[in-house]
């Protein structure tokens, strides 16, 4: 039986990659990857939390997390297409038009 | 284990107003496929929201606060007051937007779907009374506010104003959710209610992690208000955006930052005021202090309305921080004011576009009141409002903010935000001195139209009848939140 802290571990180290990740590297779609990265970490801790108190709570938040992260998904790819047509572009140093 | 719950039919009646304004939404986009005439299909984005605005009105004629799907989602007077503002941000918003979207060869059908759309979802998250709701409108408004920010696809300024804005929203909201799961974890429950009881029986109050879970949302809803450190977006989004939905998006989701701030600060962890106010205090003295300073520098008046707008948000924040319920009202009532100001001044900004003229610098105000002595005058009313001197409804807001921050003993907060009113001062009178005592360098003509004059009207008129009669407003809101 693995315990819960294992799980809130996990979930705390693949946020922080995430984070990271956004923050630090320097490609749109490597931050796009960082972002889903942080979204199924926080459904890790999620569903561990679930299972840690038998309520269903967490699990049925789960569903609705991945329901909007494709969402999101769908409308950010948009976006960064609507922005390559323009624009052929994906590293985010040259996305400087609007600065002050 | 959790009880059994039941939901029957009769819990939509609390949500016909959201309903309505999700298949109005879907019928705009219906109709933009069979109406040539994009003005047909603005009206009836209106008329709808009239007539959710009128199933608000019907509901809160129970006057008792109703709940629906077993406590997730409310019908209080706190919701209905915000969504009143956002029905006239909604409308205000159209009624600027008929010619300038058609200039920006923007206007689709779409646009004004995705304006309702993102209104339910602002709906949505004032009344919200369980996280996962919360979260739902939340994305709603976002994911709809992302595609508007960027809906002039030809123009690369709205792309990377879009990108920037999505990216940085996807960002706050994986944040959100770890602070979700951080309060799921330690109380078991996400119902805000339930939260602060869970708070209570458990001795949660002192404990670090949830100390930690409510840091990650206030940096969320933080993102959403745009509070400093995290209004870096607000700038480029607010410039690169059409500026109709500039206006939008600096009122709207604002006002449902605020909303949820207030339910999450005072339903949830009203017993934790002591962290979070100590969290919030840096957090609107660097707010007030980026927004009335770096305005000072800005050339673009996009740009310098969207720092503006950072400092208008740090005031706001004050009368959360105090904690009291009398701090809340006047949160609620600076927002309600600053809905008017901040539209009437971007509805100015609009109609200097036309057809091969951006019209987005301050120097292109030079001379104003030579040419166009009324724009001229309507401007001069906005930015005294938003620069809080009397007789206008943003001196005011201002004032009752202040009040109560004194009243609540945060003497010194009260100062620093004075002295950060006087500097933003100074670049709201420079449009002013701009337009009234420079030479025009070229001759500027004004877009107009009949819906642009409504809403110039409205909102000017209320900037003034609030900063004379101020107590109309005032009652509103106390009745609203206090029944």
């Amino acid at each position: 039986m693995v315990p819960l802290s294992w799980y809130i571990i996990l979930s705390a180290v693949v946020f922080s990659i995430g984070v990271i990740g956004f923050l630090t590297r320097r490609n749109l779609i490597m931050t796009f990857m960082s972002i889903e990265l942080m979204l199924n970490s926080v459904n890790i801790s999620f569903v561990a939390f679930s299972h840690y108190l038998q309520s269903m709570r967490g699990q049925i938040i789960v569903f609705f997390v991945i329901a909007v992260a494709a969402a999101e998904t769908a409308i950010g790819l948009a976006i960064i297409i609507a922005y390559y047509k323009n624009n052929p572009t994906i590293k985010v140093d040259e996305i400087n038009l609007l600065k002050g | 284990m959790e009880m059994e719950t039941t939901i029957s039919l009769l819990d939509i009646r609390p949500l016909v107003p959201e309903l309505t304004m999700i298949c109005v939404g879907l019928i705009v986009i219906l109709l933009d496929l069979i109406v040539r005439k994009k003005e047909v299909v603005a009206i009836v984005g209106i008329a709808g929201t009239l007539v959710a605005l009128y199933g608000t009105y019907k509901l809160y004629g129970f006057y008792e606060p109703q709940s629906a799907f077993s406590g997730m989602f409310v019908l209080d007077g706190y919701s209905n007051f915000f969504k009143l503002i956002f029905y006239l941000n909604i409308i205000l918003t159209i009624c600027i937007s008929f010619k300038y979207m058609a200039i920006e060869k923007a206007s689709f059908g779409e646009y004004y779907a995705l304006l309702m759309f993102a209104t339910t979802g602002m709906m949505i998250m004032a009344s919200a009374a369980d996280l996962i709701v919360l979260y739902l409108g939340l994305e709603l408004m976002a994911l709809s506010t992302y595609i508007l920010a960027g809906i002039t696809r030809k123009r690369q300024r709205s792309n990377e104003a879009a990108l920037k804005y999505f990216f940085l929203g996807a960002f706050s909201s994986a944040f959100l959710l770890y602070g979700i799961s951080l309060t799921y974890g330690l109380t078991g429950t996400t119902n805000l209610r339930e939260i602060a009881s869970a708070l209570q029986t458990l001795d949660l109050n002192g404990s670090p992690i949830m100390y930690l879970g409510l840091i990650f949302m206030i940096v969320a809803f933080g993102f959403k208000i745009a509070l400093a450190p995290f209004h870096m977006w607000a700038p480029d989004v607010y410039e690169g955006a059409p500026t109709s939905i500039t206006a939008f998006m600096s009122v709207g989701p604002k006002a449902a930052g605020f909303a949820v701030l207030g339910r999450v600060l005072f339903g949830a962890f009203a017993g934790m005021q002591v962290q979070w106010a100590s969290i919030l205090i840096p957090m609107a003295v660097l707010t007030m202090a980026v927004g009335s300073i770096i305005a000072l520098a800005q050339t673009n008046i996009k740009r310098m309305l969207a720092y503006s707008s950072i400092a208008h948000a740090g005031y706001m924040l004050l009368g959360v921080i105090t904690g009291t319920t009398g701090g809340l009202m006047s949160t609620v009532n600076y927002l309600a004011i600053y809905l008017f100001m901040n539209i009437g001044a971007f509805a100015i900004v609009i109609m200097l576009r036309r057809e091969g003229f951006q019209g987005e610098n301050i120097e292109d105000y030079m001379g104003l009141s030579k040419s166009h002595p009324l724009a001229s005058a309507l401007m001069l009313i906005f930015m005294f409002s938003l620069a809080g001197i009397p007789p206008t409804a943003g001196f005011i807001g201002k004032f009752y903010v202040f009040m109560e921050v004194i009243k609540a003993g945060y003497v010194y907060l009260a100062i620093i935000a004075v002295a950060f009113s006087a500097i933003s001062a100074f670049f709201y009178l420079r449009v002013v001195m701009y337009i009234y005592m420079k030479d025009p360098k070229e001759e500027v003509v004004l877009t107009r139209s009949p819906s642009m004059s409504i809403a110039l009207a409205v909102t000017a008129m209320m900037v003034l009848i609030l900063g004379i009669f101020p107590s109309f407003l005032l009652n509103l809101v106390r009745y609203s939140i206090l029944g």
